[in-house]
């Protein structure tokens, strides 16, 4: 996971990948309707808990609660059994849902336990309440914070265990002109290895933006490119060389707006002359040199340092 | 706003991702032009465009949208959705304009500023 733990993003989409099965707790206690209200209070208090689901015959037929026993209490205590005190056709949820949808569900009705059902049997599980839910999280958010340590910490040493003056990692690939359906790869398979290395995310999005303009600007107008990324403790310094008509007017071409691009290419969407604004947006460096007739050589350097990742931030907050 | 919502309040039809319906929307962001997207767009933005061709994907994906609305009743290329699948990246359908769709959305409350 790569994610910003401070985004409430993450905990949504550890939310959405998070089952109530992986919060509930197991041990289940259950009463009958027909146990007496009497006999509730020793049992809530057993097990420290503040509801029981009801089982009839394996059957879930109600919750009761301890709000349902205090006023129970307050109504004069008459002896009665469960059945008259609980809350009948209670809402339970089922063990493969997401937490996502159990905190909704607690949202919505304001319980603070479930009885959690498994969806095959109908059966009851487990039972699962607020505290169940955001300890699960949490418990996940720290595994999750752990890992991202660990590949951080593996990434760092890769340069660390290498001896040598100066190292950097080489990472190539091969664009193909004209070819949309492989366009975009080199810069998402960058992107993946990137995010392998532990590099920061934001500067990984960055290189993404910046290679994914390049690559499709050599898909295209230029017959074939290749490109490639030189990764070393401070910075990614990324090549693109493409072979093709090359750009007559780099000054022209780097103004908002110009574009040279086909009908057939716009249609696409592409060619709308902001792709070398995305990629000077995004680069800490970009230098664009040409032949005409021959091609483009366009350099990118992302300095890997926290303290400069101010793209996002500054253009779109 | 949840995705689900705006799915069923303006009858949109799912083409993929399904199951991703439970994110928070921030904003929306019209255009047909991928660099624009890829320029002014925000993360958990859906965005509404007329394009069918699989690169919308892998915008989408880089910039972390909430999904893609495609308007006029138009369908997406197969190899599109296949790979918003691959992505988990919801696509859907509808009938309405990119300006209807805009209304739309300023109903249901999701406004165009920042």
């Amino acid at each position: 996971m790569n994610a910003n733990h401070g985004d409430p993003g993450v905990v949504q989409l550890l939310g959405q990948e998070l089952r109530i099965r992986d919060a509930m707790n197991r041990r289940v206690v259950t009463i009958s309707s027909r146990t007496p209200m009497s006999e509730l209070r020793p049992t809530l208090r057993a097990h420290r808990i503040a509801g029981i689901p009801v089982m009839d015959d394996g059957k879930l037929v109600g919750v009761i609660s301890v709000e349902d026993m205090v006023n129970w209490i307050t109504d004069g205590a008459v002896a009665c059994p469960v059945a008259e005190r609980m809350t009948r056709s209670p809402r339970a949820l089922y063990a493969d849902e997401t937490l996502v949808h159990a905190i909704n569900e607690f949202r919505k009705f304001g319980f603070f336990h479930f009885p959690v059902l498994d969806r095959d049997s109908g059966e009851v599980v487990g039972v699962v309440t607020r505290e169940d839910v955001i300890q699960c999280l949490l418990k996940r958010l720290e595994i999750d914070y752990h890992e991202e340590g660990i590949r951080h910490y593996r990434a760092s040493h890769i340069f660390e265990d290498i001896v040598a003056d100066k190292s950097a990692l080489l990472f190539h690939y091969y664009i193909i002109g004209q070819d949309f359906e492989k366009a975009g790869s080199s810069s998402s398979g960058l992107k993946k290895t990137l995010q392998r290395l532990g590099i920061h995310p934001d500067i990984v999005r960055r290189v993404a933006i910046a290679t994914y303009e390049a690559e499709m600007n050599t898909v295209i107008y230029a017959r074939t490119g290749e490109l490639i990324a030189k990764v070393d403790t401070n910075q990614i310094r990324v090549e693109i060389e493409d072979f093709g008509p090359g750009i007559p007017d780099i000054a022209a071409a780097l103004k908002p707006g110009f574009s040279t691009a086909p009908d057939w290419v716009r249609n696409l969407g592409f060619g709308a002359g902001m792709g070398l604004g995305n990629i000077q947006n995004c680069a800490d460096e970009m230098n664009i040199t040409s032949t005409v007739g021959k091609g483009i050589h366009l350099e990118i350097t992302i300095a890997i340092n926290k303290e400069r990742v101010k793209y996002e931030t500054k253009k779109d907050r | 706003m949840k995705l689900r919502r705006i799915v069923d309040e303006l009858g949109l039809e799912v083409r993929c991702a399904p199951r991703n319906l439970d994110q928070e929307v921030n904003g929306a962001y019209i255009s047909d032009l991928l660099s624009d997207v890829i320029a002014n767009a925000h993360q958990g933005d859906v965005w509404i465009t007329l394009q069918l061709h699989e690169n919308t994907v892998a915008v989408a994906a880089m910039k972390g949208l909430a999904g893609i609305i495609i308007i006029n009743g138009r369908v997406p290329e197969e190899k599109t959705t296949e790979r918003a699948a691959q992505e988990n990246i919801p696509i859907m359908l509808s009938n309405l304009s990119a300006f209807g769709l805009a209304g739309e959305l300023h109903r249901l409350g999701i406004g165009g500023k920042r």
